[in-house]
């Protein structure tokens, strides 16, 4: 604080501020503070001087519960990473370990993975869009916006039995197999996204109101955004096209067509328009995949990895005895390091893993697209108005669970 | 990941790189603390590499080992779409490595979140404060000698938090008359 206070003081003389600054807390419990973040402003009037983000207000001990829990205990705590995509952070830790393990998961994993991870996407891109049209006093945009995201949850909780906190991946695979009736479950979902994309769109893009909010205000330069370390939809909209769906791809990823949209100003209309265009992309990858769903086996075929079924546990020794070594030794991981990342909804989430050759992670390090967000935002958010802090904060997404872990 | 990239760093700082592996496909040097500030500065100004993504650091506490810690850098050339990562290890009496905040600006908040977990100092650093835990918090959590069910004491309510606009106004006040003053 003392030292956000210098710094402004320094640079007061030459902004010409106002002898009577004024500090103000913004959070940790404010409405547009999505989860708990405090923001320490300074202020001269209405603009800001200087802003000191300050988190930690979620933080659970993510990495100190993983050092104490087997390689598959670790899934439920994945969830509630970034808790709008939760299937993103379970397919993504799994690469890590399959990549650690050495092995791959089988086609048509890869490709349910890629399906169920794009709904999660859009699942994302929706929430972020209607909070941050709420939050600009849209109401309807809002309610557009959860109504489609509540198809997609409905299609979810259809697969993996939950609408949240669904641990649905596997290392090696997934827990189950999409239910028979899928592709004609997601025929009858899909023309109501489109539907609410479509509203979303003529509610937004076009509204002065909207526009005049959005347009310019959170700005951000493609080399300082690299810098940062932002990636995702905030990168993107700099005009930097990197997206490790394409430039490493993993999953099915090499063998669907998409575009990845990029923006050109930085700003958060570029940041809302991409997210928009992203969204219609998901859904066209979501068509292919679903087009060339490939048959054959599920999960690996190993039984050091994989849970044997049901049926030999409780009828053979051998059965049992393999799943009580799984489940309480755990997965033997073989000693070695390794960093593994995949685009999440936010940008980059990278899972940097150290394993001593146990049944537990030795180090298991998150790499959160949201906390280096944060690291940059002060950039994004002084020089500018107090009012454009709240579209700014809603356009990098910030997930608590995720900068906090 | 690319070969080539770390072939060249070896070439270009021999005395630096203590040893190199590429297993599992991931580029790994191993690095002497007093070649970190000087090997990214090339790492991220050499066009052929241009590294200008600091994805990510963290620490591991190796806590049997001597040097007990490793700082691990992760980066990333956006443009030429490859990886590498640095280990640099260090020991654990007063731990401490130079800050790269003045190479790629992500290391500033990442920096202080591996002093808040691991109690490693980053020399230089512009404003190295605990970012997930508060202030008066004992220890670093993520140690490995920290133990999981260790609680904190109780502290004491913070009767004046911030009189941040006393502070500033004293300050800042003061400032302007003095430069007042000083106007002919």
């Amino acid at each position: 604080m003392n030292r956000a206070i210098a710094d402004a003081l320094a640079a007061a003389p030459e902004r010409g501020v106002q002898e009577d600054v004024m500090v103000l807390n913004m959070g940790p419990s404010h409405p547009a503070m999505h989860g708990t973040v405090r923001m320490v402003l300074t202020l001269d009037g209405e603009t800001v001087i200087k802003c000191d983000p300050e988190i930690g207000y979620l933080h659970r001990g993510f990495e100190k519960q993983c050092e104490n829990a087997t390689w598959s205990q670790v899934f439920p705590y994945t969830d509630r990473l970034n808790y709008c995509s939760p299937l993103l952070n379970n397919f993504g830790y799994a690469l890590a370990v399959e990549k650690m393990l050495g092995i791959k998961a089988t086609d048509r994993c890869n490709y349910i993975r890629t399906i169920l991870g794009e709904m999660a996407r859009l699942a994302d891109h929706f929430t972020s869009l209607g909070a941050g049209a709420l939050e600009l006093g849209a109401m309807s945009a809002f309610l557009y916006a959860v109504e489609a995201r509540d198809h997609i949850w409905d299609l979810v909780e259809e697969v993996t039995g939950a609408r949240l906190t669904v641990s649905f991946a596997r290392i090696g695979g997934l827990k189950e197999d999409l239910p028979a009736n899928f592709a004609e479950r997601w025929e009858a979902t899909e023309p109501r996204l489109w539907d609410v994309i479509k509203k979303l769109d003529q509610l937004s893009t076009k509204n002065r109101i909207f526009m005049d909010r959005m347009m310019n205000t959170g700005v951000i330069g493609a080399d300082e955004a690299v810098s940062l370390g932002f990636t995702g939809p905030v990168l993107r909209s700099t005009g930097v096209a990197y997206d490790i769906r394409k430039d490493s791809p993993y999953f099915a990823y090499d063998r669907v067509d998409f575009e990845v949209p990029v923006g050109t100003n930085g700003d958060n209309f570029d940041r809302y328009l991409v997210r928009l265009e992203e969204m219609k992309q998901s859904i066209s990858i979501i068509r292919q995949c679903l087009k060339g769903l490939p048959g054959g086996p599920l999960n690996v075929d190993d039984p050091h990895i994989m849970l044997p079924p049901k049926e030999s546990v409780y009828n053979s020794i051998e059965g049992m005895i393999n799943h009580f070594k799984l489940i309480f030794e755990g997965i033997q991981v073989p000693a070695g390091e390794v960093y593994s990342y995949t685009e999440a909804a936010n940008g980059e989430l990278g899972f940097y893993i150290v394993s001593n050759g146990t049944g537990k992670p030795y180090k298991l390090r998150v790499r959160p697209p949201c906390f280096y967000f944060m690291g940059g935002i002060d950039r994004m958010i002084e020089g500018g108005m107090l009012s454009d802090i709240i579209p700014t904060f809603d356009t990098i997404n910030m997930i608590g669970g995720e900068v906090d872990r | 990941m690319s070969r080539a990239a770390l072939d060249s760093l070896v070439a270009a700082f021999p005395q630096h790189i203590l040893e190199t592996t590429d297993r599992l496909g991931d580029e790994v040097a191993i690095v002497a603390p007093a070649g970190l500030l000087e090997i990214t500065t090339w790492l991220r100004d050499t066009p052929a590499l241009a590294f200008n993504m600091l994805s990510d650091v963290t620490a591991v506490d190796y806590l049997a080992r001597n040097p007990r810690f490793e700082v691990v850098y992760q980066l990333y050339s956006v443009s030429k779409k490859h990886r590498l990562r640095l280990r640099v290890p260090v020991g654990a009496e007063n731990p401490s490595v130079a800050s790269v905040t003045g190479v790629w600006l992500s290391a500033n908040w990442a920096e202080r979140e591996v002093w808040d977990m691991y109690g490693i100092r980053f020399e230089g650093h512009p404003d190295l404060r605990r970012v997930l835990m508060y202030e008066e918090f004992e220890g670093h959590p993520l140690r490995k000698d920290y133990p999981m069910q260790q609680s904190q004491p109780r502290m004491d309510l913070r009767r004046k938090e911030r009189d941040a606009v006393e502070e500033y106004k004293t300050l800042y006040v003061d400032k302007l008359a003095q430069a007042r003053k000083a106007e002919p």
